[in-house]
C-alpha cells in the first residue's frame, strides 16, 4: 500500500510583486519518483524550495505522513526525512568520497576518533547500493576527480546515509552530458528500490519520462497537469502536451 | 533510451604503493627537498655536518618550530591564517616567567601560560567568526596589540630565570639526555610528541575532518551540520596552546624572559607550513610535511654557517628555499579535472 509521504495543499508563494505559485496542490507517495516539468518561470524551482523548507509558503497547508505541519522550514523538512541534494556546491571537492558522505555526521568512538574502517565499509556499501559503476574509484577517491554525474551520486549516497525518505533534486542533470545524466537517473532508480522517494526537475522530458512514475506539469504557478506514467503512452505525448501548454496555456485532451 | 546502466561492480583499488605515493605526495616532496638540502650541506662541509654537536644545537630550538607549525597547519587548512602567534608566545612566556619568579612556581606558570594562550586564541577566533573580521588583518593587529601590551607592562625589562636551572621542572622540559654519544635535548621529545598528537587530531579525529571540510567548502559544511564558527575558534585556541608551550620552552632555554620572546618565529614557522607542502587555499594540508618543513627551515641557518657562509646569507636562503619548494609543490600537484 502506498503511503502519502507529503502533501502540499493549495500552496501560494509570491516574491514582492511576482506570484510564483498560485494554489499548487500535489503529493508524493512512498516510494515514488515524481518529475516536475515546466517552462522557465513556471515555478518549478520555487516549488522545490517549498519542499525543502527553504521557502515557507504564504498560504496553504503542508501535510507529512497524514499530519499537518504548521511551521514549515528547513529543520522541519529534515525532521520529516526530506533531504535536498544541491548541485556541486554541496560537496567538499578536495575531500574523499567517504568524508563527503559522512560530513557533519561522522562515526566516532569515545575519544572523538573516527571509525575509519567502519565509515569506509559503509561508504562502499552505499556506493554500490546506488549503483556506482566506475571501477576506478574507491571510497578513498577525491570527489574533485569524479565526473559530474558521479558527484551527484556521492550527494545522493549521502542523502541515503541520512535515511532520507524523500530526495529533492533541483535540476540534477543540468550541465551534464547525456551519459552522465543517465548515471544520475540510474542512481535515482536505486533510491526508489531502497524504498525512498524522489522529486526532481529536469529539462530532458525523455529522461524524465523514463525515470519518473508520475509527472507534474507546472505553468505560470499552477499545476496544469498531473499524470501517472500509465496514462501517458510515450514521452512524445508529454512533449506535445507541453508544447500545447506553452502555446495556449491550456491542456489538451489527454488524461 | 536509457537502459539499466547501473550494475553491481566491486570498486577495486589502485596498487597500494601508487596509492600511498599519491596520498602522501606533499610530505614526500618536502622530504626530498630536506634530503637534498642536507646532502648539499654534508657535501659542503662533511666534518661539521657529520658531527653530532651540530645536531644538539639544531635540536635545541627546532622543537619550538615543530610545535608551532602543527596548529598553523590546522588554521591554514580551515582557510584562515594567524599572524599573531609570535606575540601570543610572548604573552604566554611573560605569564610563565612572572609566576615562576613569584611563589606560584613554574608548574603553575605553565598552566597560566596555557590559559593565556587559549584566551588570546579565543579572542582571535571570536573576532574572525563572530565579528567577521579578516583573519589576515585582525591577527596582524592582534600581533601588534599583544606585543605592545608586553612592552608597556615590562617597560622593556626582561625577567631572569637562571634559578630554575637546577629544578626538576627544567630538566623535564629542556634538559639533555646523553644518547649514543649525542646530547639530546629533551624538548625535541616534547616537540615530536606534540606533532604526533597533532597528526592524530588532523588525520584520525572528527576535529581534523571538520577543519578540512570547513576550509574546503564552508557553506556545505554548515549545511551538513558542522558548526563552522566553533571549528575555526577551536583552531585559533589550539594555536594559543602551542604558543604557550613554545613560550615556556623558549624562556627556559634562554634562562630569561625577553619582551621580544617569540618575535623571530613569525616567518620561520609560517614558511615551514608552506615549505612542507600545505597549499594556501585551505581544505587540504599535511602535518608530516609541515614538520619536515620546520626541519628544513631549522637546518638552513646552522647549515649555511657551518658551510662557511656568514649570517648575512640566511635570509636570502630562506627566500630561495621557500620559493623553490613552492615551485616544486606546484609541479607535484594532484591533477584535477
Amino acid at each position: 500500500m502506498l503511503q502519502k509521504l507529503i502533501e502540499l495543499r493549495n500552496i501560494t508563494k509570491s516574491y514582492s510583486k511576482v506570484t510564483a505559485l498560485e494554489g499548487v496542490t500535489m503529493s508524493v507517495d512512498q516510494p515514488e519518483i515524481v518529475g516536475l516539468i515546466g517552462d522557465n518561470g513556471a515555478g518549478k524551482s520555487t516549488l522545490i524550495k517549498v519542499f525543502s523548507g527553504v521557502h515557507a509558503p504564504d498560504t496553504g497547508e503542508i501535510w507529512v505522513r497524514g499530519q499537518k505541519i504548521s511551521r514549515w522550514n528547513v529543520t522541519e523538512a529534515r525532521k520529516a526525512g526530506l533531504e535536498t541534494v544541491y548541485q556541486d556546491r554541496a560537496l567538499a571537492e578536495q575531500q574523499t568520497i567517504t568524508r563527503n558522505i559522512f560530513m557533519g555526521r561522522e562515526r566516532v568512538g569515545r575519544f572523538g576518533n573516527l571509525k575509519l574502517k567502519d565509515q569506509e565499509a559503509e561508504a562502499e556499501r552505499l556506493m554500490r547500493t546506488i549503483g556506482f559503476t566506475s571501477k576506478v574509484f574507491s571510497p578513498d577517491s577525491i570527489v574533485g576527480n569524479l565526473s559530474g554525474g558521479e558527484r551527484q551520486g556521492v550527494a545522493i549516497a549521502r542523502a541515503l546515509y541520512f535515511k532520507a525518505a524523500l530526495l529533492i533534486l533541483d535540476e540534477p542533470t543540468t550541465a551534464l552530458s547525456l551519459t552522465e545524466s543517465e548515471k544520475v537517473f540510474g542512481f535515482v532508480r536505486r533510491v526508489k528500490e531502497e524504498g525512498s522517494s524522489c522529486v526532481f526537475i529536469s529539462h530532458n522530458i525523455y529522461h524524465t519520462y523514463d525515470v519518473a512514475d508520475r509527472f507534474v506539469i507546472l505553468d505560470r504557478g499552477t499545476v496544469v497537469m498531473e499524470a501517472s506514467k500509465a496514462d501517458i503512452p510515450s514521452a512524445d505525448v508529454l512533449v506535445k502536451e507541453l508544447h500545447g501548454i506553452a502555446r495556449t496555456g491550456k491542456i489538451s485532451s489527454v488524461a | 533510451m536509457a537502459t539499466e546502466t547501473s550494475q553491481l561492480v566491486t570498486t577495486s583499488r589502485p596498487a597500494t604503493r601508487a596509492l600511498y605515493l599519491s596520498k602522501n605526495r606533499r610530505p614526500l616532496s618536502a622530504l626530498l627537498i630536506f634530503v637534498l638540502l642536507i646532502a648539499f650541506f654534508i657535501f659542503e662541509n662533511p666534518k661539521v655536518f657529520l658531527n653530532p654537536t651540530l645536531y644538539t644545537s639544531v635540536f635545541t630550538s627546532l622543537p619550538l618550530s615543530v610545535i608551532l607549525v602543527v596548529p598553523l597547519v590546522f588554521i591554514v587548512a580551515a582557510g584562515e591564517i594567524d599572524l599573531s602567534f609570535p606575540s601570543i608566545i610572548g604573552v604566554a612566556a611573560w605569564g610563565f616567567a612572572a609566576c615562576a619568579q613569584s611563589s606560584l612556581g613554574p608548574v603553575v606558570g605553565l598552566g597560566v601560560a596555557i590559559l593565556l594562550g587559549m584566551l588570546a586564541g579565543l579572542v582571535n577566533g571570536l573576532l574572525v567568526t563572530k565579528v567577521g573580521l579578516s583573519a589576515l588583518v585582525s591577527t596582524l593587529g592582534m600581533n601588534f596589540l599583544l606585543r605592545g601590551l608586553i612592552q608597556m607592562g615590562t617597560q622593556g625589562q626582561g625577567i631572569p630565570l637562571t634559578f630554575l636551572r637546577d629544578t626538576a621542572f627544567y630538566q623535564v622540559m629542556v634538559g639533555k639526555i646523553a644518547f649514543a654519544g649525542i646530547l639530546f635535548p629533551v624538548q625535541m621529545i616534547w616537540g615530536l610528541a606534540f606533532a604526533a598528537v597533532g597528526w592524530w587530531l588532523f588525520n584520525r579525529s572528527q576535529f581534523g575532518v571538520h577543519i578540512c571540510c570547513v576550509g574546503d567548502n564552508s557553506e556545505s559544511a554548515r549545511e551538513m551540520g558542522i558548526d563552522v564558527d566553533r571549528t575555526k575558534i577551536m583552531g585559533f585556541v589550539y594555536i594559543g596552546i602551542a604558543c604557550a608551550f613554545a613560550g615556556v620552552l623558549s624562556t627556559l632555554i634562554n634562562n630569561t624572559f625577553w619582551p621580544t620572546t617569540g618575535d623571530g618565529y613569525l616567518l620561520a614557522a609560517l614558511a615551514a607550513v608552506f615549505v612542507g607542502g600545505t597549499p594556501t587555499w585551505g581544505g587540504v594540508a599535511t602535518i608530516t610535511g609541515a614538520v619536515i618543513g620546520a626541519f628544513i627551515v631549522g637546518f638552513i641557518e646552522t647549515g649555511l654557517i657551518s658551510s662557511g657562509f656568514t649570517g648575512f646569507y640566511t635570509q636570502f636562503f630562506y627566500g630561495v628555499v621557500l620559493i623553490l619548494s613552492l615551485v616544486a609543490h606546484r609541479f607535484n600537484q594532484q591533477k584535477r579535472r
